[in-house]
């Protein structure tokens, strides 16, 4: 009942009892008015009539609608609480539910963690039994093939058996043939030899008699011969030791002295060069006894070589080893003799670069060189060529000549024209001047002092003209003496 | 390449590839059905003739030259002729015993006959009356072997499903040594060159070969694998400082006689691509019809008008040989090393490997490395080393012989009327001639060389 509680604080409480409180706070004897206006109103926004009439100012309380009014209320009240208890029934069923599922949706995850893990685990069981599937189909065709093989050797040798079974059997045959013939054939041939004389033995001595003596000889001189043959071969392996000693004595001292000039150049290794020199004050000491008589090799000695070489090449090694990684390093301070590898990489690429730019160069020059030495060089081609522009231009200046010399010819034959036109027109104008001279003559001779005026007016038109074509001639012929010049 | 003008004399008739020089140089002996006819090898006059009783099956000079046996295995019978005195005679007689094979012992007066079924060895003395026999000898590949110095003679022996080994004086026929070989099946036995160790080989069945001091103490046993077929071939080099063991595995294996342990093993792999070896292949010309043609390669002297020339071509590395599967059913299948041979100054080593008929290989065995290849254009037949220098005369049965040396090699083809088709071929022992057998000829080559700067 507690939500109930809770619920309902909100809501104005629906006791009889807190109402009486309630009413006797709300309404006194002095706000009679203003609490009955206040409830008219409250009541006709809920749709109730008014519960007082409002005429003459006097306020009468209609006590039937009040009382339905108020029983209205009750029932809506009634109704109301109603509902209200059955939505905190549902509220709380819900509330309820939502627990429920809350409590099952945490379940239901865990149950879906574990399902998942249980799933990764067969997965990885799933992936390891795949691979040993794989293994094991690798074995067994591995173990198929080794059986093939076995089974092609055992067919191989089952037919060398049975080629060998057979020929056996023949020979077998054979045998039981040949002793059938031999046992019905009635003349044995027997085996014996004919010859005309003995001959001596071919190292001329005589045959001797077989004894225990010679039993004896026989053994020693088998001996002998086995004999003969370690010495040979021992001398013959002592040769080759004493050689492969030589060379590893020289190959000791050659490593001692290297590594000895690198270490006085080293600086960084003070502390190993004092190890170093009591190391090689040692091994010079293993020197002394190795070098007495050479073919006397005890255990001892050849050891002491052995292991001195031995250390004496690691030590070569590790040096060698320092020294490539020292080179790989970059270094600071006294490095002037030493450039980090990188750079010395760098430097011989950039080097190696040049000298094929500086190639290419002088191959192409080479290349123009030689076109330029080719076309000279074949005088033939040359001089063809040389002829041919010649021709070329011969040609055209011929041309040129020819048009000029035409050109000229129609200058002068146009010259020549004028200079005719001109001499024509010269004699023209003098038969002309000599022609008008006598008309002039003629007429002035003629003319009587009569027709002075008339004539004289037409004569200076005809004058004039004439002299206007005379002008006209002149200044033809002025044109044609100029175009002379 | 080294100028060589190489003459050919004329041919002469053999039959069954038996043609022998004497021991000496100085004599040719070649037997055409059973007449024996004796040489001079100069000259090539006939300096004696003798016929023999029935066709000769193997003929065979004494060491010392002077005498010549001829054996007719059909009827039992070998006849032993004397150059010194042509109408000495000897004749031994088998009988009923019946006869496989006969030799000389080294001291040229000893006949080893071996009987039928291999029942016994007899040992006949041209010098006394005394006859040996030596009995259970094994019938196998290589069963008997003489030292180099002919003082002793090793016998393999099987007696109750064992393998036995004896050791004989030859002077005196004396039982030196007999011990129990620790092979499943002797195949064979050789003598070292310096004669203190004997090699003895298992069959092909097992892999096993052991090193037997003369005194018959078992020095060293060296196996390479198990199962497989096994070995096929063996050689000594001629110092006496490798052996050579080829196997059916295609591989070679040199042992070396300071600890009889492998120290190298040579293979033969169907592509070449050691780059210090030299491949040269056979290239058959088209046929000349009569030109000219005068190369530095060949040598065209009378040649008959249909033969093709060829010559030697290197082939750039990597290189393929031609390789031709043997039958898995058969037994002693076509595969692996089944000839092997060193040259005479030890230096190399030619190896033929069955399944690659065509191909020999010539090993370095200074660097322990392939020198070279010659691919021929058919199966090689036959090679031997030149027993003065480092000289290999090869044939494969066609007109041609070959040579190899380390300047180079060349192919010359025989000018012989008809064709001479090359089956066989051996070197006289000055390293001068070379005597080559076809099916029923011989013809020798002059080979004068000049060596090479």
């Amino acid at each position: 009942m507690s939500p109930s509680r809770l619920y309902s604080a909100s809501v104005m409480s629906p006791l009889p009892l807190s109402s009486f409180n309630v009413s006797s706070n709300f309404c006194t004897e002095e706000n009679i008015s203003e609490c009955i206006l206040y409830i008219n109103q409250e009541l006709s926004s809920l749709c109730f009539p008014p519960i007082f009439r409002n005429s003459d100012d006097i306020r009468d309380l209609d006590a039937v609608v009040a009382l339905n009014n108020i029983h209205d209320l009750l029932q809506l009240h009634r109704r109301a609480v109603g509902m209200m208890e059955e939505l905190e029934v549902e509220q709380l069923k819900s509330s309820s539910d939502l627990h429920y599922q809350h409590l099952t949706n945490s379940r239901l995850k865990d149950q879906l963690e574990l399902s998942k893990k249980e799933n990764m685990r067969l997965h990885e069981r799933e992936r390891q039994l795949e691979t040993n599937v794989k293994t094991l189909q690798n074995c067994l065709k591995d173990a198929k093939e080794e059986v093939q093989r076995l089974q092609g050797i055992i067919a191989s040798r089952a037919t060398q058996y049975n080629h060998d079974i057979k020929r056996r059997e023949r020979e077998h045959n054979r045998v039981k043939e040949r002793l059938n013939q031999l046992l019905i054939a009635k003349k044995e041939n027997k085996q014996g030899m004919e010859v005309l004389n003995y001959v001596g033995r071919s190292d001329g001595r005589r045959c001797l008699w077989k004894t225990g003596k010679t039993e004896s000889r026989h053994e020693g001189e088998m001996y002998k011969t086995l004999l003969s043959e370690f010495d040979n071969r021992q001398r013959e392996l002592m040769v080759e030791n004493i050689e492969l000693k030589k060379v590893l004595q020289q190959m000791k001292r050659e490593m001692v002295g290297v590594l000895n000039s690198k270490k006085t150049c080293q600086r960084e290794e003070k502390q190993s060069n004092n190890t170093d020199q009591s190391t090689l004050q040692t091994n010079s000491d293993d020197d002394e006894p190795i070098k007495g008589p050479p073919e006397m090799s005890c255990d001892h000695a050849r050891e002491k070589l052995t292991n001195s070489i031995r250390q004496q090449w690691r030590k070569l090694k590790h040096h060698v080893e320092r020294l490539d990684s020292q080179a790989s390093m970059v270094q600071d301070g006294d490095t002037e003799e030493m450039i980090s590898k990188q750079l010395h990489e760098e430097e011989i690429e950039r080097l190696k670069l040049e000298i094929q730019q500086c190639k290419e160069f002088i191959q192409t020059q080479q290349q123009l060189l030689q076109q330029q030495l080719n076309t000279p060089c074949d005088e033939e081609t040359a001089a063809v060529l040389n002829d041919s522009y010649m021709l070329e231009e011969k040609e055209r200046l011929k041309e040129e000549w020819r048009v000029f010399e035409e050109q000229r010819k129609n200058f002068e034959m146009e010259r020549r024209n004028f200079t005719e036109a001109a001499i024509r027109l010269g004699h023209e104008r003098k038969c002309f001047e000599d022609d008008r001279a006598m008309w002039l003559k003629h007429q002035f001779l003629n003319t009587t002092f009569a027709d002075q005026m008339k004539p004289q007016s037409r004569r200076t038109d005809e004058l004039s003209k004439h002299s206007g074509h005379e002008e006209k001639l002149i200044s033809i012929s002025g044109k044609v003496s100029k175009s002379h010049l | 390449m080294y100028q060589n003008s190489m003459n050919f004399s004329e041919v002469f008739k053999q039959s069954n590839q038996l043609c022998k020089v004497s021991p000496d140089g100085k004599y040719l002996a070649t037997c055409v059905q059973y007449r024996l006819v004796v040489r001079d090898f100069n000259t090539l006059q006939i300096v004696h003739l003798y016929t023999c009783l029935d066709q000769v099956m193997h003929m065979e000079w004494s060491s010392d030259s002077l005498f010549i046996l001829c054996a007719m295995y059909k009827r039992g019978l070998v006849q032993v002729w004397s150059l010194e005195q042509p109408d000495w005679h000897c004749k031994i007689d088998e009988g009923s015993i019946g006869l496989v094979s006969s030799r000389w012992s080294p001291d040229g007066r000893h006949i080893l006959n071996t009987t039928e079924f291999n029942l016994r060895v007899t040992v006949w003395s041209l010098c006394t009356k005394s006859v040996s026999y030596i009995k259970y000898p094994k019938a196998c590949q290589k069963g008997v072997d003489f030292t180099t110095d002919g003082r002793y003679m090793a016998l393999a022996e099987r007696r109750e499903c064992k393998d036995y080994i004896s050791v004989f004086v030859c002077d005196d026929w004396h039982l030196l040594r007999h011990f129990e070989s620790e092979t499943q099946d002797l195949a064979g036995l050789e003598w070292s060159p310096n004669g203190c160790v004997l090699a003895v080989w298992d069959n092909c069945l097992e892999y096993k070969i052991l090193f037997y001091s003369l005194d018959g103490r078992l020095l060293s046993s060296y196996s390479a694998y198990e199962w497989s077929l096994g070995i096929k071939s063996v050689a000594w080099s001629p110092s006496s400082q490798f052996l050579a063991v080829g196997s059916y595995d295609e591989k070679v294996r040199i042992l070396n006689h300071i600890t009889w342990k492998k120290i190298t093993e040579f293979e033969h792999p169907a592509t070449i691509i050691n780059t210090k070896a030299v491949v040269f292949k056979e290239v058959e010309k088209r046929p000349v019809v009569g030109s000219e043609d005068l190369s530095i390669h060949q040598l065209t002297m009378n040649n008959s008008l249909f033969s093709t020339q060829s010559k030697y071509e290197i082939t750039q590395l990597p290189a393929q040989v031609p390789v031709i599967k043997p039958d898995p059913d058969r037994a002693n299948p076509k595969i692996g090393i089944s000839t092997l041979a060193f040259s005479a100054d030890n230096r190399y080593l030619a190896t033929k490997n069955d399944n690659m008929p065509q191909s020999l290989w010539v090993w370095d065995m200074q660097r322990l490395s392939l020198l070279a290849v010659l691919e021929q254009t058919a199966p090689v037949r036959c090679f031997v080393w030149d027993p003065r220098r480092p000289r290999l005369a090869l044939c494969t049965g066609n007109t041609k012989v070959y040579l190899w040396s380390p300047a180079g090699c060349v192919s010359v083809n025989v000018p012989v009327e008809g064709s001479f088709q090359v089956q066989s071929l051996f070197w006289h022992c000055s390293g001068s001639t070379l005597i080559l057998l076809s099916k029923e000829h011989i013809c020798l080559c002059y080979v004068d060389a000049e060596e090479e700067k």
